[in-house]
């Protein structure tokens, strides 16, 4: 997929973006801006909207009003495959793997898709060399090499989500929206994750939901604050860190913060 | 394939090509097949259901074993070859059998096409609603129609041509069989090649995870309507040879039993890697026939029964009680692979 440069500063933009469910408004008015290349947290209490707002932006729900920009192209109307064609990619909080496949035909598959070959029903799946050194650079990168050929319903949790990243890493998105990558994940498998993480690519945006404090502040060059499902405030991991308001109403709460 | 350019690459190729490999207990399988052609000439016409059944019980597993649609209405695919086979031979339209095949698997090609996009949305009922009310739907044209279709007499009167000009149809089910046996064979090695194509895999994909299948770019509704289409093909051409190698087509084609017949078919033999149909025909055949010896009257009380413990038991364990014995027939067959490999690595 070609990284053409867009009519927009903006890898990612939402435009007064509303979901209704019913009566509750579970994403109100959220205009926000991604910059290129940003490692940009999206955080707020439990129940804020995080995670609809993800939605909203990967296609998996549709959103009641408002628009979403990719590099300036809309995208608020597009099918979720066809998001992915166009750049966006996701994980998910709680796992979505293939539970019987293994890592090599997961991530063998994710590049046939992105290659175009999905439609392909009559070449053997991984015949092509170039998609063999692709998984293999994925499977190192990811550090799944050795656990490669096995079922992923099997595989040690923190394993699941290093795929869970690679997968949507897979896609080779423009912009990667990672929900809350480390979530489940035992204290000694943690730091792994934390690093694949930190090691993604700089021309690729990240926009990171996330719960853990530590994780944001030492992960994240901006921060969006949602409260609510509305935007709260935006600012410096230093700015948010400062404000009274956050701390009242996030911080303080004591979550876990 | 070109050569991989690290061992990293070499193991990653390795395990991709896993899935597509002939095991010995398949190779194996195949020549106890072809086998039955000389050993038991006086079975040929059971063997023949044997494998019409698997060919219509192996189209059933591409929808529900690849693409996780559960249908209580094959038969109207199945029953659409039937007919078609059966008109154009009876009218000789296309006299050829083969021909005809490809016309009739045809047919209901384009029948599971039109009809896939009902089965897109909704849930495992929404879906077995559906396809039930297409087989009774086209049940009930066929049955309107008689003047064509002969109504509930069937379509009589079916006089069949050689097979490719060569073979008679004989009195003894030899032609039948071994017809039957080499279309089985040739549609079972085009599912073994698209089920392990990058389509193969996009399907198991949207089997296990529709969600994240459409998370990595995979146009899930198309693959669908793709898998259901090809499907209904293979159904068509099982009708087909019913009606070539019986010479005749009834209204019993469409039926509800037949639907659920084949389901039984799928889950006794095991959904989702390609044997479950073919495996499960022979022991349903068999046992059905076995039954009905000792018991005319009520053999489907055993049916039943065995339906029930396999359901509950599960099919899983039971594999786990093969499974020891499968792991050292691919333990040995991989020895003798590496060998006569000559160690290219």
């Amino acid at each position: 997929m070609s990284h053409a440069l867009g009519t927009s500063s903006y890898a990612l933009e939402t435009v007064e973006l509303e979901k209704s469910f019913g009566g509750l408004k579970a994403t109100n008015q959220v205009s926000l801006r991604v910059k290129k290349g940003a490692r940009h947290a999206l955080i707020g209490p439990n129940g804020a909207g995080k995670t609809t707002v993800i939605n909203l932006l990967s296609g998996a729900i549709r959103p009641t009003a408002g628009r979403i920009l990719l590099d300036g192209e809309d995208i608020t109307f597009r099918e979720p495959h066809d998001r992915v064609r166009l750049g966006i990619a996701r994980t998910f909080q709680i796992n979505q793997l293939f539970g019987d496949l293994t890592p090599v035909e997961t991530l063998g598959l994710a590049i046939s898709e992105r290659n175009g070959m999905g439609h392909d029903w009559w070449r053997v799946a991984g015949r092509k060399a170039a998609i063999v050194d692709e998984v293999g650079e994925l499977l190192s990168r990811f550090d799944l090499t050795d656990v490669m050929g096995e079922r992923t319903a099997t595989l040690p949790y923190g394993k699941q989500r290093l795929l869970e990243i690679a997968l949507a890493f897979a896609c080779k998105p423009r912009v990667l929206l990672l929900d809350e990558p480390a979530a489940g994940v035992p204290e000694a498998e943690r730091d792994s994750i934390l690093e694949t993480v930190a090691a993604l690519p700089a021309d690729v945006t990240v926009l990171l939901i996330e719960h853990d404090m530590d994780i944001v502040f030492s992960f994240a060059d901006r921060i969006s604050v949602l409260v609510n499902g509305e935007l709260f405030m935006e600012g410096t991991p230093e700015q948010v860190a400062a404000d009274p308001r956050v701390k009242a109403v996030y911080l303080g709460e004591g979550t876990d913060a | 394939m070109s050569a991989p350019t690290s061992p990293l690459s070499f193991d990653v190729a390795e395990q991709m090509a896993k899935r597509t490999r002939w095991t010995p207990l398949e190779i194996a399988f195949w020549i106890a097949a072809f086998a039955t052609i000389y050993f038991l000439p006086g079975r040929h016409l059971i063997l023949t259901e044997i494998v019409i059944w698997a060919l219509f019980a192996l189209s059933l597993d591409l929808i529900l074993g690849f693409g996780g649609i559960l249908s209580l209405g094959h038969a109207a695919f199945f029953g659409v070859g039937a007919y078609a086979a059966g008109l154009l031979a009876k009218h000789g339209i296309i006299t050829e059998p083969v021909l005809a095949l490809l016309v009739a698997g045809l047919a209901a090609t384009v029948l599971g096409f039109v009809t896939s996009f009902l089965v897109l949305r909704g849930s495992d009922l929404t879906r077995l609603m559906v396809t039930l009310g297409v087989s009774l739907v086209l049940r009930e044209i066929a049955n309107r129609y008689s003047d064509i279709t002969g109504g509930a007499d069937g379509l009589q009167g079916i006089t069949m041509a050689p097979v490719l000009g060569l073979f008679r149809f004989d009195l003894f089910g030899h032609t039948a069989y071994i017809y039957s046996l080499v279309v089985l064979f040739v549609l079972f090695l085009l599912a073994r090649r698209i089920v392990n194509s990058p389509f193969g895999l996009s399907l198991l994909a949207v089997r296990g995870n529709p969600l994240r299948a459409s998370a990595i770019a995979i146009p899930v509704n198309w693959r669908l309507v793709a898998i259901y289409t090809v499907a209904a093909g293979y159904a068509g051409i099982a009708g087909g040879l019913l009606a070539q190698t019986t010479a005749f087509a009834s209204l019993e084609v469409f039926s509800f039993d037949r639907s659920a017949d084949v389901l039984l078919v799928l889950i006794i033999g095991g959904i989702g890697y390609l044997y479950g149909g073919l495996i499960g025909a022979v022991i349903f055949r068999l046992m059905q026939d076995w039954l009905a010896n000792i018991t005319p009257q009520y053999w489907q009380f055993w049916i039943g029964l065995v339906l029930v413990i396999i359901v509950l038991i599960g099919r899983d364990r039971m594999g786990a009680w093969i499974r020891p014995v499968r792991d050292l027939i691919d333990t040995l067959g991989g020895r003798l692979r590496i060998r006569a490999s000559g160690g290219e690595r």
